[in-house]
């Protein structure tokens, strides 16, 4: 294999984990705008999604397994809101912060405990381990494609959902001012509660496609928040489409270091590329200054 | 759910008007020091139960809560009064212990044309090792000194960039600066890697008083610790009330407003930013002398996260209370009172003294002790729930 073959190779590798940071990413953004809230449990629901779709494997065919637990995480994720965030209307963000904290704990322990220590993976969803395609002299695994291909449709989706249903916009306008969106009619508290469950059907559905790659782990959620925090950050906070690019600059960031640097300095790279970003914007890539930014942060 | 105006990670409603209450009248006065007095005698109290019920030994995590929670305390004057946040804080504990540990560890005796003049001036020491092999290494007092030295350059570094970011933008940027604090100390061979360093030497701090975990100075290392928690809490009581503290007050109720009437913000929240990361590199020398080690996850993000949720919980511009949930919860977690169960147990009182009580489990308290009559003070009654 050339060098330009090995760089392709690396490339696809950091735009893979890239696609599952700018998911992570998204579903931060998405409660960030309807609550301000910033959700370190996020990392949680793409493990929860992992786990239960493996479980639920041993019993229904794979399509059915993932569709069960994207449901169930969704639901886990409106629960989450329902039951806790809802109950606290007079908490400042930075204490509802701690609260996700504490779920996030909570969530890796019950998992713990649900399940085991052991690492898991759901089977290949086309081929094997070691099948492959050849493109453009690199060689990918099928499930890269079915990675890359279901974050695709799920951001477009989503994309779609935010700006040309009524829900969508009522959950946009939320976000742009909420006292005006309940003079308007719209229930703030329930499109909260569909912002969190929102975020936790998308991280779950990555959960389930990225698990044949790097399997699912009870641990894996909180590297996977900080990443996707970092991509969320990079992109500018509060815009869904500056956190796809965020992502996949992460991920190729750290795709590009491993391949460079000794491998116990991989994520060294991609934050000191992120902290001399913010020196230079402050406010992300694509953020707005806070002055023109549709919520402050 | 409330906005607030000038940052996320602020905790507005928590700050207390204590310079008004405390600094004037001598009531005042003696009242500010019902805290400090009642701390000084429980240390002793809790001593003797443990040795009336037979568990000295519990002061050996004891102690090291005392380390963590001057870490914490540091947290909550930078979280409540200064309104910034650090996700960093577990790297300035670590680099702090590390760059002791390095220095009392590393044998320094192929540079012989420097170690003899530098034995003569005691700051390095030949001594043995627990093998029994000739070391030539840096003095415990000096290594103190370069490690709070590293630790404010590294400050300087971080801290002058990044407090000009604002709210999770803030926290990102200590976050990473942590992540990339941890991922240097695991990756080097200097430092360890992966297994940390041991072997670390007690500190003499003086004829009589030894840093170490050794079984005979048990009793001596635990009042030390929590004397020197002690010195923190007055040190950093009498920071916020003095003008420092007023400067970093008129910040929290107003930045630009504070800024136009001349108060140089920046180096305001610059030096509690460096004063905060100084007590906790402090904290992590005394920590790796009393545990004669320290490992790569002291500097992990979840350490980082785990203080400034400490912080939070202990109610952050409430410093007593943030000293004592950091004590509490941590003592739990060390002693694991909890077994298998411990981190759950943490996250699930996290949520619960957050939810229960945004300012500390102190304040209600208070406020229980004064229905009931037995106790007047007038700081709780000005405090409003954020």
């Amino acid at each position: 294999m050339g060098t330009g073959d090995l760089a392709l190779q690396y490339l696809l590798s950091g735009i893979t984990k890239g696609s599952i940071y700018a998911v992570v990413a998204i579903g931060f953004n998405l409660i960030y705008s309807a609550t301000g809230v910033l959700n370190l449990a996020q990392g949680e629901f793409i493990m929860l999604g992992g786990m239960v779709a493996v479980t639920l494997a041993h019993y229904v065919p794979l399509p059915v397994a993932v569709a069960g637990a994207v449901l169930v995480v969704t639901l886990v994720g409106c629960l989450l809101e329902w039951s806790l965030f809802r109950r606290l209307p007079n908490h400042s963000v930075l204490h509802l912060i701690i609260v996700t904290i504490g779920v996030s704990i909570v969530i890796q322990e019950a998992s713990l405990h649900i399940w085991d220590e052991k690492v898991r993976s759901l089977p290949y969803f086309t081929g094997n381990e070691v099948s492959s395609i050849h493109l453009l002299g690199a060689a990918i695994s099928p499930q890269v494609l079915w990675v890359l291909g279901t974050i695709t449709v799920a951001v477009v989706a989503l994309h779609g959902f935010l700006k040309y249903t009524l829900t969508g916009r009522a959950m946009r306008a939320c976000s742009a001012n909420p006292e005006a969106a309940m003079l308007a009619g719209i229930n703030i508290r329930n499109m909260r509660t569909l912002s969190f469950g929102l975020s936790a059907g998308l991280g779950a559905l990555a959960g389930c496609v990225i698990s044949p790659i790097t399997m699912t782990h009870y641990e894996m959620g909180a590297p996977l928040a900080i990443k996707g925090f970092a991509a969320a950050i990079l992109g500018g906070l509060g815009n869904p489409m500056g956190a796809v690019a965020g992502g996949l600059l992460v991920g190729v960031l750290e795709a590009v270091s491993v391949s460079r640097m000794p491998a116990a300095y991989n994520d060294v790279a991609a934050f000191v590329v992120l902290l001399l970003v913010l020196f230079v914007r402050p406010h992300g890539i694509f953020g707005l200054p806070s002055g023109q930014a549709v919520r402050e942060h | 759910m409330k906005r607030l105006s000038t940052g996320i990670w602020a905790d507005k409603g928590g700050i207390r008007s204590s310079v008004e209450d405390e600094g004037g009248t001598i009531a005042g006065r003696l009242r500010g020091l019902v805290p400090v007095i009642g701390f000084a005698m429980a240390v002793p109290l809790l001593h003797l139960v443990l040795r009336v019920a037979g568990t000295e030994y519990c002061l050996t995590q004891l102690t090291m809560a005392a380390y963590y929670a001057i870490v914490v305390t540091g947290l909550g004057l930078l979280m409540g009064y200064a309104g910034q946040v650090s996700l960093g804080h577990g790297a300035f504990f670590a680099l702090g212990g590390y760059t002791t540990a390095v220095l009392t560890t590393h044998d320094f005796s192929k540079w012989k044309a420097a170690t003899g003049w530098l034995q003569e001036a005691h700051i390095m020491v030949a001594r043995q090792d627990l093998y029994g092999n000739q070391l030539v290494t840096v003095t415990p007092w000096a290594a103190f000194f370069a490690a709070m030295a590293v630790a404010m350059i590294a400050g300087c570094l971080i801290g002058y960039p990044a407090l000009r970011l604002r709210g999770h933008y803030l926290a990102m940027a200590t976050l990473g600066f942590g992540l990339i604090v941890a991922k240097l100390l695991v990756g080097s061979n200097l430092t360890g890697a992966a297994d940390g360093l041991n072997g670390v030497p007690e500190w003499i701090l003086m004829p009589g008083l030894v840093v170490s975990g050794k079984v005979p100075v048990r009793v001596q290392n635990y009042y030390l610790a929590c004397g020197l928690l002690l010195v923190v809490l007055v040190l950093l009581r009498n920071t916020v009330q003095s003008r420092v503290g007023r400067a970093l007050k008129s910040i929290h109720d107003g930045e630009k407003a504070a800024n136009s009437m001349g108060i140089n913000t920046a180096a305001y929240k610059l030096k509690v930013f460096l004063l905060s990361a100084a007590l906790a590199a402090a904290a992590g020398v005394f920590f790796t002398h009393y545990t004669a080690g320290i490992g790569p996850s002291e500097a992990g993000a979840l350490k980082s996260l785990r203080y400034v949720a400490l912080a939070a919980a202990g109610g952050m511009s409430n410093l007593w209370g943030v000293a004592i949930v950091s004590l509490a919860l941590n003592y739990f977690s060390l002693r694991g009172w909890f077994g298998t169960y411990d981190n759950a147990v943490f996250g699930a009182l996290l949520i619960l003294i957050i939810s229960l009580a945004p300012a500390g489990p102190l304040q209600p308290a208070a406020a229980w002790l004064r229905r009931r009559g037995w106790w007047r003070n007038a700081q709780s009654s000005h405090h409003g729930t954020p």
